[in-house]
């Protein structure tokens, strides 16, 4: 025989419930019936006003046949229950038939709860909690124009959004002095305000609503306020607050906690054994919980014990970050400071309308919980923090991401590597089991930094932490044929003038290399020396991007990126692109720099595109170097009514200056035409921001794993001042960096950081600008276009040969397939070797 | 059961001149429809191995970059850098993989053969 489970209520606690017992081991010893009196299966209530802009189905929360198939689940839609039979063990439903249970579980959730306000039952009034309530104001709005939420919470901003997605001029109102009291303090509250009044939403805060008028035509048509201000509207939405729906708990005698809900214990169940509540409408240790995460613990607690597993019921951690109108905001631990003598920490800053707060215990040690609104980066290290001693300063952990060199200690069970989930204990733990020293050997162990190698910086700085602590000091040495770092390595190669490897491996070096120093030696000769890559005594330091001077992609072929300054291009370059790409049939992609990207090709084919290519006018783009990339630019002043200088003509000046400059990593610059910034430089390493004077020039900004603004480094500069910095910046930089330490923290590297570079590079303090503006000039005097220069010398073309033995033989294993109308390398699969 | 080891059993393909070959800088052939990368070192020993990149799928062994681990030489995969000792093709890295590594000889022309394919 088996067990009869009634679960009252098809909502997301309802059917997380149902799926955790189906998937339990002896699932089938259990028959459920669940009832619901809404018409469609359980969809996703947290995200509804997606519903706009989605539309129904991003919703469902169904597996697909997950009722249909199973002959022990019955949903019964559109039947709810009515009553509970306690003695007999029987409920009866809406339409007045009877089943038994051996165990029911009420997850009948809440309902919005409706102020009692004069005038709330005119037509054009609504709730926002289900999908029909949904349906039904986007219905209404079609013929709205003026809409109000009341109610600032949580529910109502988002039913606020949903109302401007609508089109509606929306306001929202709210009794308490700010927005989201709940969850936000007055300070964190104004900064939302700010945000959310930029996008044109009406604020009404402090506003008690005196009654609610109608037209002749019975529809809603003016909010009154206590102080007799009004808003004439035609649509009213209610959200101010929700009420367990415990009216059957009520009904059968089970107890109702002091603002509602029906009481249970830790085990989630009711006084009466056969009976749980789980979700919004449970009083569980006095406490109705209005989140879905709680309820999905209860679920789990439920299902245990159903199962014969002893479980109970957590204090959740209520912690919330979230994108509200586009905002984001944090709310984490005590955010409000209710622990007797907790000590508050805040930053405010009304310009970048971004609020941070810390809340910590009256010894400043422990953090307790805290509030972020605008800038929410801290958020993930911060929520690892409550509870625990402070491991910083609080400004450190406000302001400051975990790198390398912000000394912040980085919590053990924080994830490093999000591709292969390793957190920071356990690349700890093997560092100590195995007395690891390199980094390399992290990787092994653990995988971490294995997929995409974005984490690898994070790794140094946890072995250089583990390493420092037991008395070992983190060697600087490039790799093991060179006993001197990076920066050494270009002192001894300038002063010494050497210009190959073999002379700078047997003078200052020991061994033949390895893939770590020769790529490092080659590109400090090709900033300094300034001779051809694939000159033959430099070929064999080169990376195989640096050797066919194109970038390899996963099927062995390369893609093509040719220079296009500042990325203006005229309409005859355009289509010389377009003919030379319908000529090699290479997928075609624009970059994210303003570059048009040519893929698939393969080795034999890079001179022929580039003959082509080289007719055209075109040169190479670099992208396949750790060199100079590109300067993105706006339109700017030339097109643009808004912009204050030529942007595009600054970057084209820019980019042809520093164009085949190498560099320990990639270089990226922007230039925007004004503060709007279309040209994201301050995403840039070096980022120039036209001002109504001159240029603003930003320092070490970084997209990628570790994003980064770039910081003001100096303000209303003129073109030649603006030169002169970024030409020592960028050559102190190549000369003191780390290999493949990006600007931001090579930066942060820098005692005192983007104020000691003004005074190495404004006010000379090292006395090295002479030599810096000398090299730079070296660079700009001795460019020369490294493919054209590729194509005029037979010997270098002699490499690009895909088989030594039969030159005109191709890689047959490289196969395309078509998709959307272009070339798609065909996935390869591992085959026998 | 018996086996026979007698080298004139293995079958040779002429691959290129030995002068074909920069020092440190590989060069794939294609052998009997398989592909094999070629190196050759500053001693002027000459390695054959599988062009076949285990990891990534594709024939790009013959472009990766040559380098000494604790001295022993090998070829980093120019797709994800895993180095293969150029003796026995084995990844040092991740010996669950190798690259099968093939015999080479000079004839008195200085024509590089390739055997055992």
């Amino acid at each position: 025989m088996s067990f009869e489970i009634i679960v009252v209520g098809n909502g997301m606690v309802g059917q997380r419930f149902v799926e955790l017992i189906r998937a339990s081991n002896n699932s089938e010893l259990f028959n459920i019936n669940i009832f619901s009196e809404e018409t469609i299966p359980a969809y996703d209530r947290v995200n509804l006003s997606s519903y706009f802009t989605d539309g129904p189905q991003v919703l469902n929360l169904v597996p697909e046949q997950f009722y249909q198939q199973d002959s022990l689940l019955n949903l019964w839609l559109g039947e709810s229950v009515t009553e509970i039979n306690r003695f007999d063990k029987t409920i009866t439903t809406s339409l007045s038939r009877k089943f038994n249970y051996d165990a029911l579980v009420i997850a009948t959730g809440s309902s919005a709860f409706v102020p009692p306000i004069q005038g709330r039952e005119f037509q054009g009034c609504f709730v926002y909690r289900t999908l029909q309530d949904l349906k039904a104001i986007e219905r209404y709005a079609s013929r709205s124009k003026v809409g109000a939420v009341i109610g600032g919470g949580l529910l109502g901003l988002e039913a606020a959004n949903a109302l401007k997605t609508l089109g509606l001029q929306t306001h929202v109102i709210e009794m308490a002095p700010y927005l989201m009291p709940q969850q936000l303090d007055m300070g964190a509250s104004q900064a939302l305000m700010q945000r959310i009044q930029d996008l044109d939403i009406k604020i009404h805060v402090e506003k008690s609503i005196s009654c609610i008028k109608a037209g002749h035509n019975g529809a809603v048509s003016q909010i009154v306020f206590a102080n007799d201000e009004k808003i004439d509207l035609d649509l009213v939405v209610f959200s101010a607050g929700i009420r367990p729906r415990d009216e059957l708990g009520y009904k059968a005698g089970l107890g109702i906690g002091p603002k509602g809900g029906i009481v249970v214990d830790e085990k989630c169940q009711t006084l009466d054994p056969s009976i749980w509540a789980i979700g919004e409408v449970a009083c569980v240790q006095g406490n109705v919980y209005g989140l879905v995460g709680p309820g999905y613990q209860m679920a789990e607690v439920v299902a245990d014990q159903l199962q014969g597993k002893s479980s109970f019921f957590k204090t959740p951690d209520t912690s919330t970050k979230l994108k509200l109108l586009g905002v984001d905001v944090a709310s984490f631990g005590d955010a409000k400071g209710i622990t007797p003598t907790s000590l508050g920490v805040v930053y405010s800053d009304p310009i970048t309308k971004t609020y941070k707060k810390m809340v910590i215990d009256d010894k400043a040690k422990i953090l307790l919980g805290g509030i972020l609104v605008g800038d929410i980066s801290a958020y993930p290290l911060l929520k690892t923090l409550i509870g625990r001693a402070l491991t910083d300063s609080v400004e450190q952990l406000l302001f400051q991401n975990i790198t390398p060199s912000s000394g912040i200690s980085i919590p053990d069970d924080a994830q490093i590597c999000s591709c292969n989930a390793v957190s920071k204990a356990e690349i700890v733990s093997v560092i100590k089991d195995n007395n690891i020293v390199e980094v390399v050997d992290i990787k092994s162990c653990t995988k971490a930094g294995t997929s995409c190698g974005s984490c690898v910086p994070m790794l140094k700085t946890i072995l250089s932490e583990q390493l420092e602590a037991s008395g070992i000091v983190m060697s600087t040495n490039l790799c093991e044929h060179f006993e001197l770092s990076r920066p050494e390595l270009v002192e001894v190669i300038r002063k010494n003038n050497i210009t190959s490897f073999s002379e700078v491996i047997g003078k200052f070096g020991h061994g033949h290399g390895c893939d770590i120093c020769k790529p490092v030696v080659a590109s400090i000769l090709a900033s300094f020396a300034h001779e051809h890559i694939l000159d033959k005594k430099h070929l064999r330091l080169q990376d195989t991007n640096d050797r066919f001077l194109a970038n390899i992609q996963k099927n062995g072929t390369y893609s093509v990126i040719p220079r296009i300054p500042g990325g203006e291009i005229t309409p005859e370059k355009l289509i010389k692109i377009g003919k030379v790409a319908q000529e090699f049939n290479l997928y075609t992609k624009i970059t994210g720099a303003q570059r048009i990207d040519l893929l698939g090709a393969r080795v034999e084919q890079l001179p022929h595109i580039w003959k082509k290519l080289v007719e055209a006018g075109f040169e190479s783009g670099h992208a396949y170097g750790k060199a100079v990339r590109t300067v993105k630019s706006c339109v700017g002043s030339t097109w643009c009514r808004y912009g204050v200088q030529d942007s595009v003509g600054m970057a084209i000046d820019l980019e042809l200056r520093y164009r085949g400059l190498r560099s320990p990593h990639k270089i990226k610059m922007g230039v925007s035409g004004c503060a709007r910034e279309c040209a994201e430089a301050r995403g840039k390493d070096v980022g120039v921001i036209a001002t109504e004077k001159g240029w603003n020039l930003y320092l070490g900004g970084n997209g990628g794993f570790s994003p980064r603004h770039a910081q003001l480094f100096a303000q209303d500069l003129n073109s030649q001042s603006l030169v002169k910095y970024i030409d020592r910046f960028l050559m102190f930089y190549i000369q003191s960096a780390d290999r493949l330490q990006r600007t931001a923290f090579w930066i942060e590297t820098l005692d005192s950081g983007i104020d000691y570079l003004r005074e190495v590079i404004v006010q000379d303090s090292l006395g090295i600008c002479k030599d810096l503006d000398q090299a730079m000039q070296n660079h700009v005097n001795n460019y020369k276009d490294e493919w054209s220069q590729t194509l005029e010398d037979s010997e270098k073309l002699k490499d690009f040969v895909c088989f030594v033995n039969l030159p005109s033989q191709q890689d047959p294993d490289i196969v395309f397939v078509t998709e959307r109308d272009q070339i798609k390398p065909l996935q390869i699969t591992s085959k026998t070797f | 059961m018996t086996f026979t080891t007698s080298k004139s059993l293995i079958s040779w393909t002429p691959i290129c001149h030995y002068d074909d070959l920069t020092v440190e800088v590989g060069k794939a052939a294609f052998v009997k429809a398989r592909q094999v990368a070629l190196f050759r070192l500053s001693d002027n020993r000459i390695y054959a191995l599988s062009n076949y990149d285990p990891f990534s799928g594709a024939n790009v062994i013959s472009r990766g970059m040559i380098g000494t681990i604790s001295g022993e030489f090998v070829v980093y995969s120019p797709m994800y850098k895993q180095p293969f000792s150029l003796e026995t093709g084995i990844c040092i890295s991740d010996p669950r993989y190798g690259l099968t590594t093939y015999p080479i000889r000079i004839d008195s022309q200085g024509i590089i053969q390739i055997g055992g394919l």
